[in-house]
């Protein structure tokens, strides 16, 4: 260790400096994530002496008169976030089998950069639809007093996660070696059987990393979320809450940061609630994680 | 392999939101120190160069309310085209952050719909800045619904009931049997904390009495606008300037002998229509040079002229 880089500094000064470029923008990364903690514990940690606990986990967001109860913000989030993944999960996850293993070549030529152009229409531009178009067809449809719901958001979500879910687990299901697929039919299993019981199974990991990225596509989506649910810091604990509007916690920090004092109260509370963000998603990121990990290792067990 | 590679999604994840304040907040301070820089190599020109005021040029930073964003737009390009040596930069955002902006020393001129409040000249004042008040147009706030809802007049109290939400469907103000969707604007324009003072709590400063938790907060005036056209059940507010034909204005009276009066020019400068207000800009300090000239002109026939063509109540036929 001591000695090679002397010898790569004689023979390739190019390569050094190439290497050392590689592994500090590598690295940047990990700091860029610890300076991102770093200060957003430091602006959000004095929301939770400042503001009493009883306040904090209360019911009531009204931060301009001192209401600072986070708990309509989180169960919001979690109400449109689980409503856009219950959606688009299956669909995209059908979707990517169908492209993947049952269309004919000419169809997934051109349904695949189709749903690649999905994935590149702004936000703003979805929530602008969503407004005029979709709203006033939940109200009529639903029957519910108005159209900017939960439900709303979660439709929008979800059609803003299914070309990530779709092209992340086709790509997956397509990196299954032919061999597996060969194998399964020459041991007598239909069509149906080798894309359930073979490849769907042998891609798992991609489609698991497929469905992450699109959920986490959704809980972190302010824009057109702000623009379709409503906004109401309300707590959705009733039956009929996805049918109306709900205020989430990326719409909510989107909205108010532009307006508070640095330093007052409510910007260490918006803060806070990022924080709160940031450790649901990395607990159910790291769960997912978990998950892989386990197969992986049942995976390798299998094989040797 | 996968499990090393599934590490990195929590950057991906964390990326839109929560990056996106942080580096709102890295943006404001850096923003700050350069408008400081800015400011001081501004006023040390200026000291330098008074030899050629011919080819001077003068920036004005304006922020603020939504309400006032078309007609301090419209302002500015009636200054600019009168004084080409000045720029003029009109941003929106809501009354609040203009004056957190004013507060942290970024503009000139603050546009509000609302006066500042105690705690905002407080941190103001913490930062060595004394905000400076002009009154520059008058404006009414009107409440509106759908085009065919049969409620035509609601008295102050029945809107304050209505926002804070002891009456829950229209059939109770002589409407459909209808639930009331309540459409506000959100809680950094000066529009909303005018209608919570003003109107749900009915002027009394005592009141603790706030907005329904069901309230809808939207973004913009045109949000509000989009829902209350589609949907029978919403009723909204806004400043007279932003409302559409498209939209049925409600008759307003203080209590409920009367007289119930539409909003209107007219109704505001006589003072029979109940939710009117002062639109303000706020200076750093009392303003010189270009910033006087502006608000000077502002006030005066051609300001005001303006005032009147955007659908706002100029301030001199008022008095």
């Amino acid at each position: 260790m001591t000695n090679k880089p002397a010898r790569r500094k004689t023979h390739h000064i190019g390569e050094v400096v190439a290497e050392t470029l590689i592994r500090t923008s590598g690295l940047s990364t990990i700091a860029f994530i610890l300076l991102i903690f770093a200060f957003l514990a430091r602006e959000g940690v004095p929301a939770f002496f400042e503001v009493k606990a009883s306040v904090l986990f209360g019911t009531r967001w009204y931060p301009t008169e001192g209401f600072f109860g986070l708990w309509p913000l989180i169960l919001g989030s979690i109400l449109v976030t689980v409503g856009a993944a219950v959606l688009a999960v299956p669909t995209g996850l059908l979707a990517a089998v169908f492209v993947a293993e049952v269309s004919p070549r000419w169809l997934r030529e051109i349904v695949k950069p189709v749903i690649e152009v999905l994935a590149g229409i702004p936000s703003v531009v979805l929530g602008f639809l969503g407004m005029l178009m979709l709203s006033p067809l939940v109200r009529q449809v639903f029957n519910a007093p108005t159209g900017l719901t939960a439900f709303s958001g979660s439709l929008v979500l979800a059609y803003m996660a299914l070309p990530t879910i779709i092209s992340v687990a086709e790509d997956a299901l397509d990196s299954v070696p032919r061999a597996y697929r060969d194998a399964a039919l020459a041991l007598g299993a239909t069509r149906w059987q080798t894309i359930w019981r073979v490849t769907v199974p042998a891609a798992r990991s991609g489609i698991l990393t497929a469905m992450m990225l699109g959920i986490g596509r959704a809980i972190g989506e302010t824009m057109a979320v702000m623009m379709v649910t409503g906004n109401a810091a309300r707590m959705p604990l009733t039956l009929d809450s996805l049918m109306r509007p709900v205020r989430t916690m990326t719409a909510t920090i989107a909205a108010e940061m532009g307006e508070v004092a640095q330093g007052s109260t409510h910007f260490h509370v918006l803060f806070a609630v990022g924080i709160i963000l940031f450790v649901i998603t990395f607990l159910v990121n790291l769960a997912a994680s978990l998950a892989i990990f386990q197969q992986a290792r049942r995976a390798e067990r299998l094989l040797s | 392999m996968a499990v090393l590679m599934d590490f990195s999604i929590p950057l991906i994840w964390f990326s839109e939101s929560v990056l996106c304040v942080i580096i709102l907040a890295v943006i404001r301070r850096v923003v700050l120190l350069t408008v400081v820089t800015l400011l001081l190599s501004a006023c040390a020109a200026s000291s330098t160069s008074t030899e050629e005021p011919a080819t001077a040029h003068y920036s004005i930073q304006n922020v603020g309310s939504d309400t006032m964003v078309n007609l301090a737009l419209a302002w500015a390009e009636a200054f600019q085209d009168e004084h080409p040596d000045t720029r003029i930069a009109v941003t929106g955002g809501g009354s609040g952050t203009g004056f957190a902006a004013l507060i942290n020393g970024t503009i000139d001129i603050a546009n509000a719909s609302r006066q500042i409040k105690k705690e905002e000249i407080d941190r103001a004042e913490a930062n060595k800045i004394t905000p400076v008040e002009h009154v520059v147009a008058r404006d009414a706030i009107a409440v509106i619904v759908h085009p065919s809802n049969s409620v035509e007049r609601l008295t102050l109290a029945q809107i304050s009931d209505i926002y804070t939400g002891k009456i829950t469907n229209w059939k109770l103000v002589g409407g459909e049997d209808r639930p009331i969707v309540l459409l506000s604007r959100e809680s950094n324009s000066g529009t909303h904390v005018f209608f919570l003072e003003q109107v749900i709590r009915l002027g009394d400063s005592k009141s603790k009495a706030l907005f329904a938790p069901d309230t809808l907060l939207l973004p913009s005036s045109e949000g509000i606008m989009a829902e209350t056209q589609q949907n029978p059940n919403a009723i909204g507010y806004d400043g007279l300037g932003y409302v559409t034909p498209a939209v049925k204005k409600i008759a307003v009276a203080r209590d409920a002998k009367g007289p119930f009066v539409l909003p209107g020019i007219e109704s505001v400068n006589n003072k029979t229509y109940p939710i009117a207000r002062d639109l303000y800009m706020y200076t750093v300090g009392r303003p010189t040079g270009q910033i006087a000239k502006y608000l000077e002109w502002i006030t005066n026939p051609a300001g005001q002229k303006i005032v009147a063509e955007l659908g706002f109540v100029p301030i001199d036929s008022s008095k």
